[in-house]
C-alpha cells in the first residue's frame, strides 16, 4: 500500500506543503495562501489537494499558532501558583530593561498579577524540604484561580529543580479541582536552576495550553473526520517531533517550530550533498534567520527571548534573527548613515513595488529597481506584476536625494548595507563561536536567500553557497524528515571533586527513564533509538557554563575534568589550572529516528537540457546594465554548469548568479554556487 | 565602484560601522561569559571599547556594556598614553592595567586593561576592556564603604602599569593584585577573562585591517565622531535658546547626615549646550566624590538618554561646555574616597532630566529610582573561608510620554541583570524570605512611575556583617510636568531588640546579624508623568486591581 509522508509548515503567510511517497520515492510541493484563525480550513484543504488523506501515514506539522499567540498577546488566561513571597518574580524578570538609551518602555507579564497566589511552602537549594505544602491551602488557591477565570494553572516553587516534591504534593491536590488538564509544575517542564527563567518558561507554557491544545484538537478532529487513520506529529523548537499530546501539554515546545524545522531539512540536505558544514540564511519579509550546522549536526541555544521579558528557556536549535527581510525599510538616520530595519513594511502594505499602498524603499524593491528580481514575474505567484516605478521613486527620495545618488546608486547601497548586516549575523553565529567561515558553506533558502548568497559568501568569507532545490518550501521538508527527540536539562550544581560515579549513572538512567515513555506512547516506528548526555560546567565562581560532552570512557573526576578543559580550552583559550570545577547541569537527549528521505526523489529529469531551461535574457545591474541569460531553474540538467552572470528562476525563489562566479547543479539538484577568482 | 581611499562613502561607513561595533559586543560577550564574579558575569558591570591612538577618544562602544564606562574610558586610555612616553612609549604585546580613579577610572572596584593594536609597527587604536571586580581589598569586603574619608580605605589602588611586556606576563604584577584580594581566585579569573577578550579583540582589528585600509577605517573613526557631534548640534539648534536652574540632593555623604546638593544651569544657545555646575556642594568627607572625568561621563550618559539616536562615541560631547566648581565634589582630588560614585552620577542624571523636561517637555521622563542599592553580607564558613554575598537590587523607571514607567528596571547608568535568588541561596549562607513589587512606590502621574521593590534576606550563618550603600532615603525621585515623586527608599534591618533604621537613611556599615536577623531593602519607584488627576481611571482601577496602589 502506499504510505504518503506529508510536512505541513503553516507560516503568516503561507502555508507550505512536502509529500514523500515513501514507495516510489516521488515528492511533491505545494503553497497555499494561509487561512488566519481558520488554520484548519486551510491546512486540510492544501493536504487534499496533494493527497488523498486516507492514504496518508504520517503527517508532521511545523506551526507558528503558539509562538503568535505570545507575540500578539493573544494567550489564554493563566493562573500562578507559588512560594510565598515570590508571586511577583514573573514581573520583575531579571531586572533588566527593554533597551540601553531611552529609559522609555513598560512590560506586560503573561500572567497578571491578581492571577499570582502564594502558598506556604520552601524547597532548600540542597533539596531538603523546609516546610511541606498543604493541600488545603493548594486547593483554596486553584479555586480562587477558577473563580477569576483562569482557564489553565502552572505551580512553580523555589528550589523545585533541586527537589519536585513539593510541587508533586501541589499538582495532585490542584489537580483534584481543577476541571480540565490544563496543569502543569515547573519542575516537570524545566527543572533547571534559576527561578526567572522557569517561571516565565512555565507560565508562557500555561497561557498557551488551551491555545495550542485547542489548535491542534480542532485539527485533528478534521484530519480524522476526513479519514487520515496516520500519525499525527508536530515539530519542536529542538528541531524534533513530539506526539500531538505532548505538545498539547508541553506548547511552549513549539515556540520555534516552522525555522526548527527548516534547519533540520538543511542539515539533511547538506549532508546529502556532501557539504556537512553550512550555516542557513533565511530570507523572508521582515528578518534574516541564521542557525549554525557543523558536521551535520544544528548548533543549540538553552534559551530564547520571544519579546522584552519573554523568556523561553529549553534545549532549542540556535536561531539568531536580524530585522534585515525583503521587506525591511531602508533609510537614512539624522547623521546622515544609510540604514536597513528593523523596521518592516511586511506583507501588508509592503514594499513600494507591491504597489499596494506601501511608499517606502524596501530590500525588495532595490532588487527590483537593479533588474534582479523580474518584475513580469514575481515569486508566490499572488501578484501579476511588480511596479518598478513605484520602486525607483521611492529609493530617490528616501536614500538617493539624502545621499546624492540617482536610484540605481542608491538601490545598489540598499542591497551594500543589507549585504553588511546580514554578513555581521553570518559571523556572529561563525567567527564568535569559533568556526572558520572558510570550511563553511552557505545555505540560503526563504523567498529571498538566494537573491543574495553570491555577496554573502564573499563578504564574509564562506566557501560556497549550496542552494536547495526548494529554498521556499525547506522548514516542510524538514517536518517530513525531522527524528523524533526529547531533551530533559535537571540541575545537579555539585563540585566536581565531590563526584559520585553511580549518583550521576543514577541520574542519567532516571532521566532516560522519563524520556522513554514518551518515545514508545507516540505510536511511531523507529528504525533506531538513541541516547545522549552532556553536562553544562564551570570553575566554581563562575556563573556561566560550557556544554561538555560527557566522554565515552569510564565517568571519573579525571575524565570529566579532562574534558570540560578541553571543551573550556576551545571556547575560551586559557585554562585555570588548580581552580576547582562543577557541575551545574545534566542534559540528557533522547532521539528515536525516522527514516530519511531520499533526496533523488528531487532530482532533475535526466530529459532536461541546457538550452530548454532558457528564458528570454534580460537587463540587469552588475556594476552596468549588462543583457543577463535567464534559465528555469527547476529544468536545469544535473551536471550543467552556468557562468555568471547570469539569473535562475523558480516559481518561490530567484537565483543570482553574478559575474565571477558558476553555478553548477549537483546529481540531487542543488546549485552549488562559488566565486571563479 | 571607486572608492577614495581616505574618504570612507556613506555606504562603506554604514559597514565599517557595524564591523567596530560588532567587534566591541564580542568582546563584551566574551568576558560576560568568562568572568568568575558576577556582577560582571551577570550584571555585565564591564565594558569594551576602540580609542584613539593619540587622544584616546572614545572611537566605538560595544552596544551591551555599562553605559557610565562608555564616557569615562577615554580618560583611562589618556592616562595610560600621557604616563608611557618616548623610551618606556607602549610597544607590540603590552597590556597595561590600574584602577587609579583620579586617573580616569570611577572606583577601585573597577579594573582597566588596556591594550595598544599595532598594524603594520604602528599604533592603531587602543581596546581597552573594563569591569568591577568583586574585591579589591579595603576596609570592608566587596569595597562598598560608606564610612571611608580616604581612597585608602576603599582598597588597593594600582597605578597603570605593565601587566605584559612586549608579550611577556609580569607575574609580579599578577601575584599583587591577588594578594590584595579578599577573593584571590575571583580576581584571578576576571584577569583571565578580560585578557580573552582583549585577546579576541586584537585579533578581530587585525582581520578588519586585512578587508579595509587602516587609512579608511582612520577616516571612518572620524567621520562617525563628527556625524554624532553634528547630529547632536542639530537636536540642540532645534530647543529654545535659554538657561534653565535645576537641583537635587544625596541625602548625605555617609559620614555626617547633611544633604549634599547637585546643581546645574543648563544653557542652550544656538547649537551649542553649556552645563554649569556651580553651586554643587564641595568635596565631602565620605565616598560619593566623584574625578571630573567620572561627572564628564555622567553628562554624556544623560545625553544619550534623552537623545537616544545619537552615535555613541566621543563626538556627542563637542558641542557641550561643562563647567566644574573647583574643589567641589564633582571634581574629587586624591584621597578623597570615590567609592559610591554611582550614587552621585545617577544624582547628575536625574538633574539634567529634569532640566530637559523643562526645555523640551514634550520628551520628558520622570526621575528613576535614582541608587545602586549596593548590598553586602560577608561572613566565614565554617571551614575559615570568607563568603561575600555582594549584589545591587532595583528600582522603577519614571513615567514617560509613551506610558507607565518600567517597573523594577536597573539604573540608568548600567545595563546589568540581578543574579537568581536560587542561585544566590545556593552560594551563600542566606534566604530571601521576599521578592516583591512594592505597592505604592511608583510616583503618581497622567503615566505612572514604574514600582520599586520589597527584598527581604534573612542570615542562615551563625554571624555575619551588613553593609548598604544606597540613597534616595532622605530625597524621592521626582516627577516631571505636574507627575507626583515615587517613593523613598526604605533599608531596615533586626538586632535582637527588633527592627532598626540606619541613622545615615540607607547606608549601612558592618552591622552585624546574627542567624534569623533579617535585612530589608524597600528600593524606590519611580517619578511621575504629568498631572495625576488627569490619569485614565481604567488604569487607575486596574493599579487598583493589581495591587500596584493600594
Amino acid at each position: 500500500m502506499t504510505k504518503l509522508i506529508v510536512g505541513v509548515d503553516v507560516g503568516g503567510t503561507y502555508t507550505d506543503l512536502f509529500v514523500y511517497d515513501e514507495a516510489t520515492g516521488q515528492a511533491k510541493v505545494g503553497k497555499v495562501p494561509s487561512t488566519r484563525g481558520r488554520e484548519a480550513d486551510g491546512f486540510a484543504a492544501g493536504i487534499a489537494a496533494l493527497a488523498p488523506l486516507p492514504a496518508i501515514g504520517a503527517i508532521v506539522h511545523g506551526t507558528t499558532v503558539g509562538t503568535n499567540a505570545l507575540l500578539e498577546r493573544k494567550g489564554a488566561r493563566a493562573g500562578l501558583i507559588t512560594t510565598k513571597g515570590f508571586r511577583d518574580v514573573l514581573e520583575m524578570r531579571r531586572r533588566d530593561r527593554r533597551q540601553t538609551w531611552g529609559l522609555t518602555g513598560t512590560f506586560i507579564p503573561p500572567i497578571d498579577r491578581d492571577l499570582r497566589l502564594e502558598v506556604t511552602e520552601r524547597t532548600n537549594p540542597d533539596g531538603t524540604i523546609l516546610h511541606p505544602v498543604d493541600a488545603g491551602e493548594i486547593q483554596h488557591a486553584a479555586r480562587h484561580l477558577l473563580a477569576q477565570g483562569a482557564e489553565a494553572l502552572c505551580i512553580v516553587f523555589l528550589h523545585s529543580y533541586a527537589n519536585p516534591a513539593n510541587e508533586q504534593a501541589a499538582l495532585a491536590a490542584a489537580c483534584a479541582v481543577w476541571p480540565n488538564p490544563h496543569v502543569t509544575i515547573s519542575s516537570d517542564i524545566l527543572p533547571e536552576i534559576r527561578e526567572f527563567e522557569r517561571t516565565s518558561t512555565a507560565a508562557l507554557n500555561a497561557v498557551l495550553q488551551p491555545v495550542v491544545g485547542g489548535y491542534l484538537a480542532k485539527l485533528d478532529t478534521r484530519l480524522r473526520a476526513e479519514h487520515f487513520a496516520g500519525e499525527f506529529l508536530i515539530v519542536q523548537s529542538n528541531g524534533g517531533v513530539m506526539s500531538v499530546e505532548t505538545a498539547a501539554r508541553l506548547p511552549v515546545r513549539t515556540a520555534l517550530s516552522g525555522p526548527a524545522a527548516g534547519v533540520i531539512a538543511a542539515a539533511h540536505i547538506a549532508i546529502s550533498a556532501g557539504f556537512p558544514d553550512v550555516i542557513t540564511g533565511d530570507i523572508g519579509g521582515t528578518s534574516f534567520d541564521v542557525s549554525l550546522i557543523a558536521a551535520g549536526t544544528p548548533a543549540l541555544a538553552a534559551q530564547t527571548t520571544l519579546d522584552f521579558g519573554l523568556v523561553v528557556r529549553t534545549p532549542m536549535i540556535e536561531i539568531l534573527s536580524i530585522g534585515a527581510g525583503g521587506g525591511s525599510i531602508a533609510w537614512v538616520d539624522k547623521a546622515g548613515i544609510l540604514q536597513i530595519g528593523p523596521e518592516s513594511a511586511g506583507s501588508i502594505p509592503g514594499p513600494a513595488c507591491y504597489a499596494q499602498g506601501g511608499t517606502r524603499p524596501t530590500v525588495t524593491d532595490a532588487n527590483v529597481v537593479l533588474g534582479r528580481i523580474n518584475a513580469a514575474r514575481p515569486i508566490g505567484g499572488s501578484l501579476a506584476s511588480l511596479d518598478v516605478a513605484a520602486a525607483q521613486a521611492a529609493i530617490l527620495r528616501d536614500v538617493g536625494t539624502p545621499l546624492g545618488l540617482d536610484a540605481t546608486a542608491a538601490a545598489e547601497a540598499i542591497l551594500r548595507v543589507a549585504n553588511a548586516r546580514m554578513a555581521g549575523a553570518l559571523r556572529l553565529v561563525s567567527i564568535e563561536r569559533g568556526h572558520d567561515p572558510k570550511h563553511f558553506s552557505l545555505m540560503p533558502f526563504g523567498g529571498g536567500g538566494a537573491l543574495h548568497a553570491a555577496a554573502l559568501i564573499r563578504e564574509v568569507g564562506l566557501a560556497r553557497a549550496l542552494i536547495p532545490r526548494y529554498p521556499g518550501v525547506t522548514s516542510a521538508l524538514g517536518c517530513v524528515i525531522a527524528d523524533m527527540r526529547h531533551d530533559r536539562v535537571q540541575t545537579l550544581n555539585r563540585p566536581l571533586a565531590t563526584l559520585d560515579g553511580p549518583a550521576l549513572h543514577a541520574a542519567m538512567q532516571a532521566a532516560e527513564t522519563e524520556l522513554s515513555p514518551l518515545l514508545d506512547r507516540a505510536g511511531v516506528a523507529f528504525i533506531a533509538r538513541r541516547t545522549e548526555h552532556a553536562l553544562d560546567m564551570n570553575y566554581i565562581g563562575q556563573t556561566h557554563t560550557v556544554s561538555v560532552p560527557l566522554p565515552d570512557t569510564a565517568l571519573t573526576a579525571q575524565t570529566i575534568l579532562a574534558a570540560f578543559e578541553t571543551t573550556y580550552a576551545s571556547t575560551y583559550g586559557r585554562l585555570m589550572p588548580g581552580v576547582p570545577v562543577r557541575i551545574l547541569n545534566l542534559k540528557t537527549t533522547i532521539i528515536g529516528e525516522r527514516p530519511k528521505i531520499d533526496l533523488r526523489a528531487l532530482a532533475p529529469s535526466p530529459a532536461t537540457t541546457l538550452d530548454a531551461a532558457r528564458r528570454p535574457p534580460r537587463q540587469v545591474w552588475f556594476d552596468t546594465w549588462t543583457a543577463t541569460p535567464v534559465f528555469d531553474r527547476l529544468a536545469l540538467p544535473a551536471g550543467s554548469t552556468i557562468q555568471g552572470p547570469a539569473i535562475l528562476e523558480q516559481p518561490d525563489t530567484t537565483i543570482i548568479v553574478e559575474p565571477h562566479t558558476t553555478a553548477h547543479t549537483d546529481p540531487l539538484g542543488n546549485i552549488i554556487l562559488a566565486w571563479t577568482d | 565602484m571607486h572608492i577614495d581611499p581616505v574618504t570612507p562613502d556613506p555606504v562603506t561607513l554604514a559597514v565599517l560601522k557595524g564591523r567596530l561595533e560588532q567587534i566591541a559586543d564580542e568582546m563584551d560577550a566574551t568576558l560576560f561569559r568568562g568572568a568568575f564574579n558576577p556582577t560582571i558575569a551577570e550584571a555585565h558591570d564591564a565594558c569594551h571599547g576602540l580609542y584613539d591612538a593619540t587622544t584616546g577618544a572614545t572611537l566605538i562602544q560595544g552596544k551591551s556594556g555599562l553605559p557610565i564606562f562608555v564616557g569615562v574610558m577615554a580618560f583611562g586610555v589618556k592616562a595610560v598614553i600621557d604616563k608611557f612616553t618616548a623610551a618606556n612609549a607602549p610597544v607590540e604585546g603590552d597590556v597595561f592595567i590600574f584602577n587609579d580613579p583620579y586617573l580616569g577610572g570611577t572606583h577601585l572596584s573597577d579594573l582597566r586593561l588596556i591594550k595598544p593594536c599595532f598594524h603594520n609597527g604602528a599604533l592603531f587604536c587602543w581596546l581597552a576592556s573594563v569591569g568591577h571586580w568583586h574585591d579589591v581589598g579595603g576596609a570592608v569586603p566587596g569595597n562598598y564603604n560608606p564610612a571611608a574619608t580616604e581612597y585608602f580605605q576603599e582598597g588597593v589602588l594600582i597605578p597603570p602599569v605593565r601587566l605584559y611586556s612586549a608579550g611577556r606576563l609580569n607575574q609580579d604584577i599578577v601575584d599583587i593584585i591577588m594578594a590584595a584580594s579578599r577573593l584571590p581566585v575571583s580576581a584571578f579569573g576576571d584577569l583571565n577573562a578580560h585578557l580573552s577578550a582583549l585577546d579576541l579583540g586584537t585579533a578581530r582589528v587585525a582581520a578588519l585591517l586585512s578587508d579595509y585600509s587602516a587609512p579608511l577605517v582612520t577616516a571612518a573613526f572620524a567621520e562617525l565622531t563628527a556625524r554624532a557631534a553634528s547630529m547632536l548640534r542639530a537636536e540642540i539648534a532645534a530647543l529654545p535658546d535659554g538657561t534653565w536652574h535645576e537641583e537635587d540632593f544625596l541625602d548625605n555623604d555617609g559620614r555626617a547626615d547633611a544633604p549634599l546638593r547637585i546643581a546645574c544651569a543648563v544653557t542652550v544657545m544656538q547649537d551649542r549646550l553649556t552645563l554649569d555646575f556651580t553651586g554643587s556642594a564641595p568635596a565631602c568627607a565620605g565616598p560619593v566624590n566623584i574625578s571630573r572625568a567620572t561627572t564628564i561621563a555622567s553628562v554624556y550618559v544623560a545625553l544619550k538618554h534623552l537623545f537616544p539616536d545619537v552615535a555613541a562615541n566621543s563626538g556627542v560631547l563637542d558641542p557641550v561646555d561643562i563647567i566644574l566648581p573647583p574643589a567641589s565634589l564633582l571634581d574629587a582630588q586624591r584621597p578623597k574616597p570615590t567609592g559610591g560614585y554611582t550614587e552621585t552620577i545617577l544624582r547628575i542624571i536625574d538633574v539634567l532630566f529634569c532640566a530637559f523636561a523643562r526645555i523640551r517637555p514634550g520628551h520628558a521622563i520622570g526621575n528613576a529610582y535614582g541608587t545602586i542599592n549596593a548590598l553586602s553580607i560577608a561572613g566565614l564558613r565554617p571551614d575559615g573561608t570568607r563568603w561575600v554575598m555582594f549584589s545591587f537590587f532595583g528600582g522603577g523607571h519614571g513615567g514617560n510620554p509613551e506610558g507607565d514607567g518600567l517597573s523594577h528596571g536597573n539604573p540608568p547608568i548600567a545595563t546589568a541583570i540581578i543574579p537568581p535568588v536560587e542561585i544566590m541561596e545556593a552560594a551563600y549562607p542566606i534566604r530571601f524570605t521576599q521578592w516583591a513589587l512594592r505597592p505604592d512606590s511608583g510616583g503618581p502621574g497622567t503615566h505612572r512611575g514604574g514600582l520599586g521593590a520589597i527584598y527581604e534576606i534573612e542570615l542562615r550563618a551563625p554571624e555575619a556583617e551588613l553593609f548598604v550603600f544606597a540613597e534616595r532615603a532622605r530625597f524621592a525621585p521626582r516627577g516631571v510636568l505636574g507627575g507626583q515623586p515615587g517613593a523613598k527608599n526604605i533599608v531596615t534591618y533586626q538586632q535582637t531588640d527588633g527592627w532598626h533604621t540606619p541613622a545615615l537613611g540607607s547606608k549601612v556599615v558592618g552591622v552585624k546579624l546574627a542567624e534569623g536577623q533579617k535585612i530589608r531593602l524597600e528600593s524606590p519607584g519611580g517619578g511621575g508623568w504629568g498631572d495625576p488627576a488627569a490619569r485614565d481611571p481604567a488604569a487607575t482601577a486596574r493599579d487598583a486591581k493589581l495591587g500596584y496602589i493600594r
